[in-house]
């Protein structure tokens, strides 16, 4: 396991990997504590923050961003879990109590890896990509409504803007397959844009049809126009479709199984990003894991209620609805083999785009009809 | 709801939130340029292909079927475009709104139905 590290020129110290670690668990337990802070004391603090614009959008974007990298240690932990568990394994299980710090371990090892840049490859483009894909997926988190007071920024075009922002990322998955000049990346970097883009016109109308029964583009007013009844309950005939055809197409967005063929393993390598290692493939994965945890956040806030619930905290509301989507996209992942490329075009232009049309319609006549 | 267009200082969050995420990766990635290990090699430099030296280059020609999928996406991203704002009004407007909708998708769905028929969406 280290004879890797110890052979190279410049050989790793115990010192740096004590440095990584102790960062890590700081950065951790920081942000851990964050939700516990006694928020009375900080007042004056919090109130001054508050006065400028700058800082206070400084303090959301740092809150995000730090959600957003350290929900990818419990998710990739409770994905391998998931995946033993399906699989009739046990997981990891050495590192942490039932492995629990593997992630942490997977990350402060990925940050001691060597940068390999190929020499054929675009080097612009190959440093460029990580930033594309990383950058929008963290965007579309500002907008996602923990609660109601609890969200990085409450845009008033929450919904256009989640769509437009995460079809830039396609941009960065591109730069990747096309950078990297390795066939198997090209290959996977041109069935991640026929593959994005196709699922991306499904989403766009099934996203409509829930904001013209709300009346609202704001993620927060969508979930508040729910008080009553979660959208899924209070229009079933049109809702229980809608939101099928939302988790089949995020699935295919997050490229997961039985979509994965961006980076499909047994025939592309790893797709479109083949080519990269270290730190720069770790933010393809954080990615594509935040990806995957906003298509479930998104899918509570606009089918199921977002926050709302009783006796419990809200933020646990959202969390827990969260995870019960997260679990249901992992079970189709570890259940359903990869479809071939052809099926997966036929299907989405000659089954999905026609049943969205149709959905749009009818919620069309069922809301001017209220 | 009234709908109002947004004023400049609406967007300074999602321009504060770009850097912090830019500065996010940077950070991440100069930080990890620091500790890690730099012994390059040609055989590790170069590009992947199974372990084989590399025959050929990776920027030729491939399947323009491809490009037939982002012209139909581009159809209907703007249909999108157009259709948001009208969600946010139609209400108002009443059953003619509808059905100009109606209309819209429909001609759209011709057009759907035009790639359809011509064997766009064909895969060979």
């Amino acid at each position: 396991m280290t004879s890797g590290i110890l052979r190279s020129r410049r050989p790793i110290r115990a010192a740096e990997v004590g440095l990584g670690i102790s960062i890590t668990v700081a950065i951790i337990a920081i942000a851990s504590a964050i939700p516990h802070l006694p928020w009375q004391l900080l007042k004056p603090l919090t109130s001054f923050v508050a006065r400028y614009p700058l800082l206070n959008a400084l303090a959301n974007a740092a809150m995000v961003a730090n959600f957003v990298a350290l929900q990818c240690l419990g998710f990739i932990w409770l994905e391998r879990k998931f995946a033993g568990w399906m699989q009739a394994r046990v997981g990891p299980m050495h590192v942490g109590w039932k492995g629990l710090l593997q992630t942490v371990a997977d990350a402060v090892k990925l940050l001691l890896k060597e940068d390999i840049v190929p020499t054929d490859a675009d080097k612009p483009l190959f440093a460029l990509a990580p930033y594309l894909v990383f950058v929008p997926s963290l965007l579309t988190f500002m907008v996602l409504p923990f609660t109601s007071a609890w969200v990085g920024y409450d845009l008033p075009l929450g919904a256009l803007f989640v769509l437009s922002i995460s079809t830039t990322s396609i941009l960065g998955v591109f730069a990747a397959g096309w950078g990297s000049n390795n066939k198997y990346s090209l290959l996977g970097g041109v069935r991640a844009i026929a593959q994005l883009l196709s699922y991306d016109v499904p989403l766009i109308l099934v996203m409509l049809s829930v904001v013209m029964l709300s009346g609202t583009m704001s993620l927060t007013g969508i979930v508040t126009q729910q008080e009553k009844l979660w959208n899924i309950a209070a229009h079933p005939l049109l809702m229980i479709p809608a939101f099928l055809i939302f988790l089949i197409c995020t699935l295919a967005e997050v490229n997961r199984a039985p979509f994965d063929l961006p980076e499909a393993e047994s025939e592309l390598v790893s797709g479109f990003h083949t080519e990269y290692s270290g730190m720069r493939f770790a933010f393809f994965f954080l990615a594509e894991f935040a990806n995957n945890f906003f298509s479930a956040g998104l899918a509570v806030t606009l089918f199921f209620g977002g926050w709302l619930g009783a006796g419990l905290p809200a933020a646990v509301w959202f969390t827990l609805k969260t995870l019960c989507v997260i679990f249901l996209m992992m079970w189709i992942r570890w259940t359903l083999p990869r479809l071939r490329i052809d099926q997966m075009m036929s299907f989405c232009w000659k089954v999905l785009v026609p049943a969205s049309m149709a959905l749009i319609c009818a919620a069309a006549i069922a809301g001017v009809s209220h | 709801m009234p709908v109002t267009a947004p004023s400049s200082s609406e967007y300074l969050p999602i321009i504060v939130f770009t850097l912090v995420g830019i500065g996010f990766v940077g950070a991440t990635l100069l930080f990890s340029r620091l500790i890690q290990p730099h012994a390059p090699s040609k055989a590790k430099n170069s590009t992947y292909e199974c372990g084989v030296a590399p025959t050929g280059n990776a920027w030729q020609q491939f399947n323009p079927h491809y490009y037939l999928f982002a012209l139909l996406f581009v159809v209907f991203d703007v249909e999108a475009a157009f259709l948001y704002p009208w969600a946010l009004a139609y209400r108002r407007v009443g059953m003619y709104a509808v059905g100009e909708m109606i209309l819209f998708v429909v001609l759209l769905g011709a057009g759907l139905v035009y790639a359809w028929r011509r064997g766009a969406l064909e895969w060979e």
